[in-house]
């Protein structure tokens, strides 16, 4: 049955349909999302996202900044990780420049990825809680996130927006009690995540709140060109960490978490165990980090006015919400000539009236808080 | 009218102001309106750690109806401008608006086509916090800032002018 | 190793030209092809995984190119004389092709004339394809035959131009957004 999409004019002919417009500002919509949904009694019959609104013009803005410059614009696509964003695109233009970035530089980066993971997965656990009525885990994860935050301020100074790394290394090696700092965290993280765990998984609301709600098949996901978390929770095991490992993540140790249905709680619950295995990819990387001298180099050999040659690549990292990647065309002039971001939630987000059809509103809102929307990334 | 007996400079009347701008100091709902990063660190103000609500801004009111203090934290782009601005418009007055964070305030590092170069273009603002985002705490002194300001205000005065009595 | 073989083998004579730029391999083909050139790709090769399409505005580039040229031309005179082609198309629409099995990627370019600027839709083959496309669309205007729902994606419907062009200015030209409302 082909499906009509709501427009804004279905408001002045409603028929036997209600169309509800949820956004672009409202509780429980993040940030600037919209969606036109169409209704049957309480049933989504469907709905159309409207997106754009936080459309700030990065790529345009990529095109007359130097490759430095561009740094700092990173941070702002999906502020919950800035992080992972800047490694990605800092490794896309070494890339372009065929730059090797010291081993303890790419530690250094893998400890602080994995770090941002962990923060921007306490985000959209604490959100989703908060949307389906369970505040309480809000507090108690965003105690540790703020703890977590006191380390990249403590690291570099800022707490959302870090700028972290440059072009060819980092700029400054790991704090002396850095390790310290971090076994003094990691009770209260893994008690928050435990504490977490027991509120919210065995909770028959919750249960019954998540579970087949929003399902999705592993063709689709793949199809719509799903990556990360919610690519997982549908069965695939794909991990831009394991298939295509960069810094050391092929010398760690870890688990993917896999889900079965692709539903809300699926996506919920392999969040969860990846924080888990953050915990032990950061334990294992500060054991290799320890193996090298304190005067190991941090920063490769690169040129003070950055000119890659001419050319374009593309390179991509798992970002906590999936496969983010850089695309850059270089003209051979000191700014980038084209530089194309793929968000991770651009993709997922797109699928969004297939994943909703036939459900609830009230489910709409779970649905969406557990995709892990983030406008900055998504509207670029 | 019952104002008219306590129009101009009487006593009661600056006593009456008194009350109320205490009583508005002290319960300065926020509307809370994140668009960008900046409303990942206006949460953080919000939750535990930092806690808004011991400044009596205990409940975010998502209705611009029941708001008092709008928070806009974030960029506002050319497409949300209309939005934004009927938002304004919704809430009761009086309204306070607090600018968070340097795409507020003035763009920030976004001077391009389709972001707004400052939210005072299109509504007043009473603080602006700098800052790329700026730090909960600097959220928290705005909040101070606004309960200043109320404290200053002349409601009655304002209202007795509007209908034309008092001085 | 050997894609490029791969690739070669697989599209014969549909791919135009090659690429090759720190190991990522990049094709060229026919404008008109590409729904047939995907389509094989996707069942011979296994790239069965639609990355992102995006469109690329190549003026400035091909501008700085035979600026860069000229430049060498003046220094040694004696090199042979380019010959002088019809101007390369202005745009560009690239996808970005991975294959689950081998973890390979592969970048497919078509060139779009700007007297021409209609391009076969590929939502038939990834539904991925469907807000990228709208977005090409929306920031060079380039049109794609066969998407079911092509419209602005970032910018509001009025918006007159096309941002990401080359000749478009980074701060705008001074547009507004109008709303308005019945009450």
């Amino acid at each position: 049955m082909e499906v009509r999409r709501p427009t804004i004019e279905d408001w002045d002919n409603p028929g036997d349909l209600v169309t509800i417009n949820i956004g672009p500002s409202h509780p429980a919509m993040h940030g600037t999302l919209r969606v036109i949904a169409q209704t049957d009694g309480e049933t989504i019959v469907s709905a159309e996202p409207e997106i754009g609104y936080l459309h700030r013009g990065v790529e345009k803005l990529g095109e007359h900044l130097t490759y430095h410059q561009f740094i700092p614009i990173t941070d702002r696509l999906n502020y919950c990780s800035a992080i992972a964003n800047n490694v990605s695109y800092e490794m896309a233009v070494e890339k372009l420049m065929g730059i090797k970035v010291p081993e303890k530089a790419q530690v250094i980066r893998m400890i602080m990825m994995e770090l941002a993971r962990i923060a921007d997965h306490i985000v959209c656990i604490g959100i989703l809680g908060v949307d389906l009525g369970a505040f309480t885990p809000f507090f108690y994860l965003f105690i540790q996130r703020e703890e977590i935050y006191e380390i990249f301020e403590w690291y570099n100074g800022a707490r959302l927006t870090n700028t972290f790394g440059r072009i060819g290394g980092v700029e400054a090696d790991l704090p002396e009690d850095f390790e310290e700092r971090w076994r003094k965290l990691l009770p209260n993280l893994k008690k928050a995540i435990d504490e977490t765990d027991k509120l919210l998984t065995h909770n028959r609301i919750w249960m019954d709140r998540t579970i087949g709600v929003t399902a999705f098949s592993p063709e689709d996901a793949l199809s719509w060109g799903f990556t990360g978390p919610c690519l997982r929770a549908c069965g695939v095991k794909r991990d831009l960490r394991k298939d295509e490992p960069y810094c050391f993540y092929d010398q760690v140790d870890f688990e993917i978490p896999v889900g079965k249905h692709g539903d809300v709680f699926d996506r919920y619950i392999v969040r969860m165990i990846e924080m888990e295995e953050s915990i032990k990819i950061i334990d294992q990387a500060i054991k290799i980090y320890k193996e090298f001298p304190p005067d190991a180099p941090l920063m490769a050999k690169v040129p003070k006015i950055i000119k890659p040659p001419v050319g374009e690549v593309y390179s991509a990292i798992e970002a906590p919400n999936g496969e983010l990647g850089f695309w850059i065309k270089s003209d051979g002039s000191d700014k980038p000539y084209r530089i194309k971001i793929r968000p991770p939630c651009y993709m997922v987000y797109q699928a969004f009236p297939e994943l909703v059809q036939g459900e609830m509103i009230a489910d709409l809102i779970a649905c969406l808080s557990s995709l892990n929307i983030i406008a900055g990334e998504l509207d670029r | 009218m019952a104002f008219q007996a306590y129009g101009g400079e009487g006593w009661l009347l600056t006593k009456l102001e008194q009350l109320i701008n205490w009583g508005r100091k002290r319960s300065p709902w926020p509307l809370p309106y994140g668009t960008a990063c900046c409303g990942i660190e206006m949460m953080a103000a919000l939750a535990s750690g930092y806690d808004l609500a011991r400044f009596g801004a205990e409940r975010p009111s998502f209705s611009p109806r029941q708001a008092d203090v709008l928070i806009q934290a974030g960029t506002i782009t050319k497409k949300m401008v209309p939005i934004f601005k009927r938002i304004y418009d919704q809430m009761a007055e009086p309204k306070w608006v607090i600018s968070m964070g340097a795409c507020a305030c003035s763009g920030g590092v976004f001077r391009t086509y389709s972001t707004l170069q400052g939210i005072d273009l299109v509504v007043p603002v009473d603080v602006y916090v700098p800052g790329c985002p700026p730090r909960p705490e600097g959220l928290i002194y705005a909040l101070i800032k606004i309960m200043e300001k109320i404290e200053k205000d002349h409601p009655l005065r304002k209202k007795a002018a509007e209908i034309g009595i008092g001085g | 190793m050997g894609l490029k073989e791969d690739v070669q083998n697989t599209l014969g004579e549909l791919a135009l030209d090659f690429l090759e730029c720190q190991g990522d391999l990049s094709v060229t083909v026919p404008k008109d092809k590409i729904v047939e050139v995907l389509t094989k790709l996707r069942d011979n090769l296994g790239f069965n995984f639609l990355s992102d399409v995006f469109g690329v505005d190549n003026s400035v580039f091909y501008e700085k190119l035979a600026k860069a040229k000229a430049k060498k031309k003046k220094g040694e005179e004696d090199k042979e004389e380019e010959p002088q082609g019809p101007p390369p198309p202005r745009f560009e629409v690239v996808y970005l092709l991975l294959s689950l099995e081998t973890n390979k990627r592969l970048a497919v370019k078509i060139q779009v004339p700007e007297d021409d600027l209609v391009v076969d839709s590929v939502t038939c083959l990834w539904k991925a394809a469907d807000w990228p496309e709208r977005e090409t669309f929306d920031m060079f205007g380039i049109r794609f035959k066969g998407h079911h729902n092509l419209k602005r994606l970032l910018m509001w419907d009025e918006f007159p131009a096309h941002p990401l062009r080359k000749d478009y200015p980074l701060e705008g030209q001074g547009e507004e957004r109008i709303l308005e409302y019945n009450d």
